[in-house]
């Protein structure tokens, strides 16, 4: 009963931090002097990235909790999250993409480290998708989805230590710890865009858990009607 | 019987059975060479040592991706994997048993393999050599857990390289680059992670 209440919440918060993250980026957050207005971009990918690892993450800590308490809910949960962090990973990819088209002339960028560890991510997570409709529903595939789930958290520092290596022997790069400085005003802008995307991911979420929840219930009661 | 003990029965089980039936090794050997062989020809002549080493891993993953896409096929098709679960040894047991025969196939394949790669392409140095091995206990970890979920599914042989394929990317980065701590590193974290999550993606098969 609780999502029936959290559910417009968010969802008038999302809307309206929506509102506010667009408005900012588009009119308040400063021109930058070197790129121009395809850098507001960036309030946008970055927060769809950090959402996605955020999805991700939430989604291996429904699994461990599945594993430790077998709650089908859990379960449930986890699935959800990564399903809504793939989609927020593949607006990643596509952002970013078109990004490295208006800065860079090109469509991709192997020497873009976040481009890259978002693709190895994107397979991964698709695989999962594979995994859970190729299992019969039970115990044994949630088992398995939370499993692979976890793997999945522990391959994105794995995966970003290797893709910062590969750079040794693929682009001969230096290391750089200090991204371009951001002013106040652009960093108040990327906190808000950020904040309003995860309120949209939380929205969806509870959508999504609500509309499955439904679903599975509606097919309980079908099975009772017909047994 | 103590753990040790138990994963060598296990182990030894395996390698009977393909000492009897030779039903992966051959083909995994024979496999590996004619991907070399298909290499030879893919790559333009006079390509540098460092394109021809990366094609060898391309090899060895695919080949190792052979391997484990058969390890648990005994099980399914004999349904033995009630009665390994019925058995009185720890869960973790069985997949280390059945990663280390499939670590011995690996290097059986790889000792034909190197070999003939020194002699196709440009030679080998004993960092490369260090690193498959070092490769080979990755790929056999996480590949076991892996190949034990993909049976399990009804795409199967379909299912595992979509789900090893990406995990495998860091090996070759590392196996490629010659980082032989990254790779002692993702040994490591990925043979506990399997090691520990084993008896989930058995115990309700």
């Amino acid at each position: 009963m609780r999502i029936h209440l959290t559910l417009p919440v968010l969802a008038a918060a999302c809307t309206g931090l929506f509102g506010l993250a667009i408005g900012l980026a588009l009119f308040y957050a400063p021109e930058d002097a070197d790129q121009g207005l395809s850098q507001r971009i960036f309030y946008f990918h970055v927060p769809l990235a950090l959402t996605a690892y955020a999805c991700f993450g939430w989604g291996a800590w429904k699994a461990l909790k599945y594993l430790r308490t077998r709650d089908e809910r859990a379960d449930l949960e986890s699935y959800v999250a990564i399903h809504q962090g793939v989609i927020f990973g593949a607006l990643t990819l596509l952002t970013g993409s078109i990004w490295a088209r208006v800065s860079w002339g090109v469509w991709w960028s192997w020497g873009e480290d976040e481009l890259v560890l978002f693709l190895v991510l994107f397979l991964f997570y698709c695989a999962y998708f594979m995994l859970r409709f190729s299992v019969d529903a039970g115990p044994a595939r949630a088992n398995m989805s939370a499993v692979y789930a976890l793997f999945g958290v522990v391959l994105i520092p794995v995966s970003f230590l290797a893709i910062r290596l590969s750079k040794q022997f693929i682009h001969p790069v230096v290391f750089k710890l200090d991204g371009p400085q951001m002013t106040g005003s652009q960093f108040f802008t990327f906190c808000v865009c950020l904040a309003a995307m995860l309120t949209l991911f939380a929205t969806l979420y509870a959508i999504e858990l609500a509309g499955k929840r439904l679903d599975r219930s509606l097919r309980e009661l079908k099975e009772l009607l017909t047994a | 019987m103590t753990y040790a003990s138990d994963v060598a029965a296990l182990a030894r089980k395996d390698l009977l059975l393909e000492l009897r039936a030779k039903e992966t090794l051959p083909s995994m050997l024979l496999f590996v060479i004619a991907a070399l062989t298909i290499f030879h020809f893919a790559l333009p002549t006079g390509t540098s040592d460092v394109a021809a080493r990366g094609l060898l891993w391309a090899a060895l993953i695919f080949t190792a991706l052979l391997g484990l896409t058969r390890a648990f096929v005994a099980e399914r098709e004999q349904s033995m994997f009630d009665a390994l679960i019925l058995t009185p040894v720890d869960r973790s047991a069985i997949w280390l048993g059945k990663a280390i025969a499939v670590f011995a196939f690996l290097v059986a394949a790889e000792v034909v393999a190197l070999p003939a790669f020194a002699a196709f392409f440009h030679g080998l140095d004993g960092r490369t050599v260090a690193a498959v091995v070092l490769a080979d206990i990755g790929i056999c970890t996480v590949g076991t857990l892996f190949g034990a979920m993909a049976v399990a599914g009804r795409a199967r042989e379909l299912l595992l390289p979509l789900l090893f394929l990406p995990m495998a990317i860091p090996i070759v980065v590392g196996g490629v680059g010659g980082f032989l701590w990254f790779l002692v590193l993702y040994d490591a974290i990925f043979a506990l992670l399997s090691w520990a999550a084993f008896e989930y993606v058995v115990s309700e098969v």
